[in-house]
C-alpha cells in the first residue's frame, strides 16, 4: 500500500474512533487551559482518560512509554481530524511542560527507568510537570544560574530560588537546573535534575502579571531532595540536556504542532469592517489600517507557508530544527501584531478590563494582548533567537559575553 | 527550496552550472559598458533555447516539456543571482502563458513552436503611465472591416527592443478605468504603424516605450474574448507576477550571501564586522524574512501548477513580499558595504538597481497590498 493509501486509510480509522468516543458536550470548547485541572467535567475526565488509553497524549511517542508509536504524519492527521470536529486534545495542556518539552527529553536522555518512571503520566495527562530554569538574576544569561544542588551520596540536596516556573504551584514534578559543581567554568558545572513538588523543602508562590491572571511561580528550594535516580543525562552535563530542552519548546511555540482546537477566531478582516466600518466600493474605511491589516495579513500567510515548506522539505518529519529561531521569532511577530491591530480596531471598546460595558471578546482582545507581551520574553527573548541565527545558521562569530 | 522533484533539481543544477560559467554578473557589466543593442548579450539566447528553457511552460505537442511554473521558478532564481539579462521571462514565461491561456489551437501552433526554439520574442504590453494601472488601459482598438484598428500608447515594455511580436492589452469598448471592455491582441512589431523608442533605464534593459498609429491587425489577432479580456489579462500578469517572485528571491539571495560573506571577512577594530550584535542581529533579522519571502515566492508557483483557486492571492503576496525583502535586502547590501558599496566597480549597485526595477513591474508592494485586501474582502 502506497504512502498516501496508508494515511488516508488511518484518517479514516480516526475518524471512527473520534465519532464513537469524543464527548458532543466539549465540541468548540478550549480544554485544559492552565489550572483547570480540578474542575474537570465528567465528560472532560472521560475524554481524556479515552486518549490516554489510545495512546494520543504524545502519539509519537513509544507504546511501553503510554504513547501510540505512530510517526509524525499520522500525528497530524489525528490534529487535524480533532480539529476538524471542534475537538481539543486535554492532555498536553493538563501535563503542563510535560508533553512538549521534559517528555521528549527525557526520551533522548532518560535512562530505561526514568522513561518507564515518568512517561506514562505525562502521556496520559495525569502528571503536571513545571520547569525551574529562570532565576531571579538568570534570565536571558541562564547559565549564570546559582541554584545549588550538593551530593549527598543517594539524594541530592537543592537550595536557590527559580522564577517563571509555569504553573508550579499545580504541578506534581518539576525539572530544574542546577549548579552542581561551582568549581566548574559556568556552562560545565550545570546539572538537570527532576523532583517532586509535594515535599517540605518546595515552596511557591504565585506571580501577578500585567494581565492580570497569574500562571507563573516563584519557586523557593529550602534543603529539596531529588534522587539519584532522578538526574536527567550525566552531571554537570545539564547544560546540553537544556539546550535540547529549549529546542524543544521553541518547535513548541511556532505554531507548526497543529491546531488545538477549539473556536476558530473571526477573521480580522471581518472585525474591522464591524468596528471601523467600509466606504460605497466595500474598502475599509481607515486606508492607513487597511494597508497595515494586509501587511500582518500577508505575514501570516508566510509564515503559515514556511512552517508547510519546512515540513515539505524534511519530508514530514519536522523535527527539532535550525528553523525553530526563525519561526518562533516570526510567530512571536505575526501574534503580536495581531493583537495590536484588533486593540486597535476596538477603539474605545478595546480599552476595558472587565464589566458588562464590553464584549466578552473585546475583554479578551485586552488580556491576550497584554499576555502576548511574554511571547517575545520567553522561552529565550527574540534577541536571544537572533543569537542563536547569527551563530548558529548563519555562522557568524559568537556575540555574546561567554565565560 | 520546496522540495524539488529529480527533474527540477537537475535543472536547478544545470542552471546554477551554467550561470556561473556563462552568464555571471560581469557579462551584465560588459553589457552595460558595451552596450548589446538588445539589451542581452548575443550568445545567452541561443543558449537558454538549447538547454530547452524556452519550453518549460509549453506542451509536449508545440515542442516544449511542459514542466510547469515551479520549474520556471527554479531557473528564474538562478538567473536572478547573476542579473542574467534575457527576454526568457518576458518571451517564455509572460508570452507563452498569454496564448496557454487565450490562445485558440490556430494561435497556439502559430506562437507557441516558435517560442520554444527563440525564433519569435513575445512580451506584454500593458500599462500606459507610470503606475501599473491595468483597468486604466486606453489604447483603443477600433473595429474596422477586415479586423482592428489600434491607435494609443505603451509605456514601460520588457525586452520591447528585442520582441517580435507584442500582446497588446487594449480598449474595445468602455472608458479608462473599467476593468470591462479590454480586448487582447497579438501584434507583430514589424506592423505598419507600429514604433517603439527605447528606455535608457538605470538597470540597463531593454524596456521600450509603444506609439501606434491606427496599426491594423486581423480579426484573427485577438486573444481570448472580445471585450472580456480582463480576467484573462490578470492571469496573465499573476503568472508574471509569480514569475518576478523567484527572479526576485535570487536577487536578494545573491545580495544576502554577498553581505553575508562580508561580514565574515571585514575587519574592524580588530574583529570581523559580523562579531558586533548589531550586524549579527540585522543578519538574522534579514535571513528570518528571507525564509518567509521564500515560502512566499514558492507557494505562488505552487498554486498556479495546482491551478489552485486563491492562485491571485497567492501572486499579490509573492510579488509584495518578496519585493520588501529585495528592497531592504538591496539597502541592507550597500549599507552593510559600507564605501565600497558605492563604487560602480562592487556590483552592488546592480543589485540596488535591478532591485526597483523589479518591485515596480506589473504592480509594486502597495499595488498588491492594496490588491490582497480587495482579495480577500476589504
Amino acid at each position: 500500500m502506497s504512502e498516501p493509501d496508508r494515511l488516508s486509510d488511518f484518517r479514516a480509522d480516526v475518524r471512527v474512533w473520534l465519532g464513537e468516543n469524543f464527548p458532543p458536550s466539549l465540541k468548540g470548547k478550549s480544554l485544559g487551559i492552565e489550572g483547570d485541572t480540578a474542575g474537570l467535567g465528567k465528560d472532560l475526565q472521560i475524554w481524556r482518560e479515552r486518549l490516554a488509553r489510545k495512546g494520543w497524549g504524545a502519539p509519537t511517542w513509544p507504546k511501553e512509554y503510554g504513547g501510540a508509536g505512530l510517526s509524525h504524519p499520522e500525528a497530524r492527521v489525528i490534529g487535524d481530524e480533532m480539529a476538524r470536529i471542534g475537538a481539543s486534545n486535554p492532555i498536553p495542556m493538563l501535563a503542563g511542560m510535560g508533553v512538549t518539552m521534559v517528555g521528549p527529553t527525557v526520551l533522548e536522555y532518560g535512562t530505561e527507568d526514568q522513561k518507564r518512571r515518568h512517561l506514562p503520566g505525562i502521556a496520559s495527562g495525569a502528571v503536571r510537570w513545571c520547569l525551574g530554569l529562570s532565576e531571579p538574576n538568570a534570565g536571558s544569561d541562564l547559565a549564570s544560574l546559582t541554584t545549588k544542588a550538593e551530593d549527598k551520596g543517594d539524594h541530592f540536596v537543592v537550595n536557590g530560588q527559580k522564577t517563571w516556573t509555569s504553573g508550579a504551584d499545580i504541578s506534581q514534578w518539576c525539572g530544574a537546573l542546577v549548579r552542581t559543581d561551582p568549581k566548574l567554568a559556568k556552562h560545565d558545572g550545570i546539572s538537570f535534575l527532576m523532583l517532586p513538588m509535594d515535599q517540605a523543602g518546595v515552596r511557591t508562590r504565585p506571580i501577578k502579571l500585567i494581565a492580570g491572571a497569574s500562571p507563573f511561580c516563584e519557586t523557593y528550594f529550602d534543603n529539596a531532595i531529588a534522587e539519584k535516580g532522578d538526574l536527567l543525562g550525566k552531571l554537570n552535563d545539564g547544560w546540553n540536556v537544556v539546550k535540547r530542552l529549549l529546542q524543544h519548546e521553541r518547535q513548541s511555540q511556532t505554531g507548526g504542532r497543529g491546531a488545538l482546537g477549539g473556536e476558530r477566531p473571526a477573521k480580522l478582516e471581518d472585525l474591522a469592517k464591524k468596528y471601523v466600518g467600509t466606504n460605497d466600493d466595500g474598502t475599509l474605511a481607515d486606508t492607513d489600517l487597511r494597508a497595515r491589516l494586509a501587511s500582518h495579513l500577508m505575514d501570516s500567510r508566510a509564515h503559515n507557508l514556511t512552517i508547510a515548506r519546512i515540513t515539505a522539505e524534511a519530508k514530514g518529519n519536522v523535527n527539532v530544527s535550525a528553523a525553530a529561531s526563525i519561526l518562533k521569532n516570526s510567530a512571536t511577530h505575526v501574534a503580536q501584531t495581531r493583537s495590536e491591530l484588533t486593540l486597535e480596531l476596538m477603539g474605545a471598546q478595546g480599552l476595558g478590563w472587565e464589566g458588562n460595558e464590553f464584549a466578552k471578546e473585546e475583554l479578551a482582545t485586552v488580556r491576550e494582548w497584554l499576555f502576548g507581551k511574554a511571547m517575545s520574553i520567553y522561552g529565550g527573548s527574540f534577541e536571544v533567537q537572533n543569537n542563536i541565527i547569527s551563530k548558529n545558521i548563519l555562522g557568524l562569530p559568537e556575540t555574546t559575553q561567554k565565560g | 527550496m520546496a522540495a524539488l522533484t529529480e527533474e527540477q533539481s537537475l535543472l536547478k543544477d544545470q542552471a546554477q552550472a551554467w550561470v556561473r560559467e556563462q552568464a555571471p554578473v560581469i557579462k551584465f557589466r560588459e553589457m552595460r559598458d558595451g552596450g548589446f543593442e538588445q539589451a542581452f548579450a548575443p550568445t545567452i539566447w541561443p543558449a537558454m533555447v538549447e538547454m530547452g528553457w524556452t519550453g518549460i511552460l509549453v506542451p509536449e505537442q508545440y515542442g516544449g516539456s511542459d514542466l510547469g511554473y515551479l520549474t520556471f521558478g527554479v531557473v528564474l532564481e538562478e538567473l536572478g543571482r547573476q542579473l542574467v539579462a534575457s527576454p526568457l521571462f518576458a518571451s517564455a514565461l509572460v508570452g507563452a502563458s498569454a496564448l496557454l491561456l487565450g490562445g485558440n489551437d490556430a494561435q497556439k501552433k502559430n506562437y507557441l513552436p516558435a517560442i520554444v526554439d527563440g525564433s519569435e520574442i513575445l512580451t506584454l504590453a500593458v500599462d500606459e503611465g507610470p503606475r501599473h494601472a491595468p483597468a486604466r488601459t486606453a489604447l483603443q482598438a477600433k473595429k474596422t472591416a477586415n479586423g482592428y484598428s489600434l491607435s494609443g500608447a505603451k509605456t514601460f515594455v520588457p525586452e520591447g527592443i528585442a520582441a517580435t511580436t507584442f500582446v497588446v492589452v487594449a480598449r474595445t469598448r468602455g472608458a479608462a478605468g473599467a476593468p470591462a471592455g479590454i480586448t487582447l491582441f497579438l501584434v507583430p512589431a514589424k506592423t505598419k504603424g507600429l514604433s517603439r523608442r527605447r528606455l535608457n533605464t538605470f538597470d540597463s534593459r531593454g524596456y521600450a516605450n509603444l506609439d501606434f498609429a491606427n496599426v491594423e491587425v486581423g480579426a484573427d489577432a485577438a486573444l481570448g474574448t472580445v471585450d472580456d479580456g480582463f480576467a484573462l489579462l490578470d492571469g496573465i500578469l499573476d503568472r508574471a507576477r509569480a514569475g518576478l517572485g523567484a527572479e526576485m528571491l535570487g536577487t536578494a539571495a545573491q545580495a544576502f550571501d554577498m553581505t553575508l560573506s562580508y561580514l565574515k571577512t571585514r575587519v574592524q577594530f580588530g574583529k570581523v564586522i559580523g562579531s558586533f550584535q548589531a550586524l549579527g542581529h540585522r543578519a538574522a533579522t534579514l535571513f528570518t524574512s528571507m525564509e518567509l519571502a521564500r515560502s512566499c515566492a514558492e507557494g505562488a508557483l505552487q498554486a498556479l501548477d495546482a491551478k489552485a483557486d486563491n492562485a491571485a492571492e497567492l501572486c499579490s503576496l509573492s510579488k509584495s513580499k518578496v519585493g520588501d525583502f529585495l528592497h531592504e535586502m538591496s539597502n541592507q547590501l550597500i549599507q552593510i558595504h559600507g564605501g565600497i558599496g558605492m563604487t560602480d566597480e562592487f556590483d552592488a549597485g546592480f543589485y540596488l538597481k535591478r532591485a526597483r526595477a523589479l518591485e515596480a513591474l506589473y504592480g509594486n508592494q502597495a499595488f498588491h497590498r492594496d490588491r490582497y485586501a480587495r482579495l480577500l474582502g476589504f
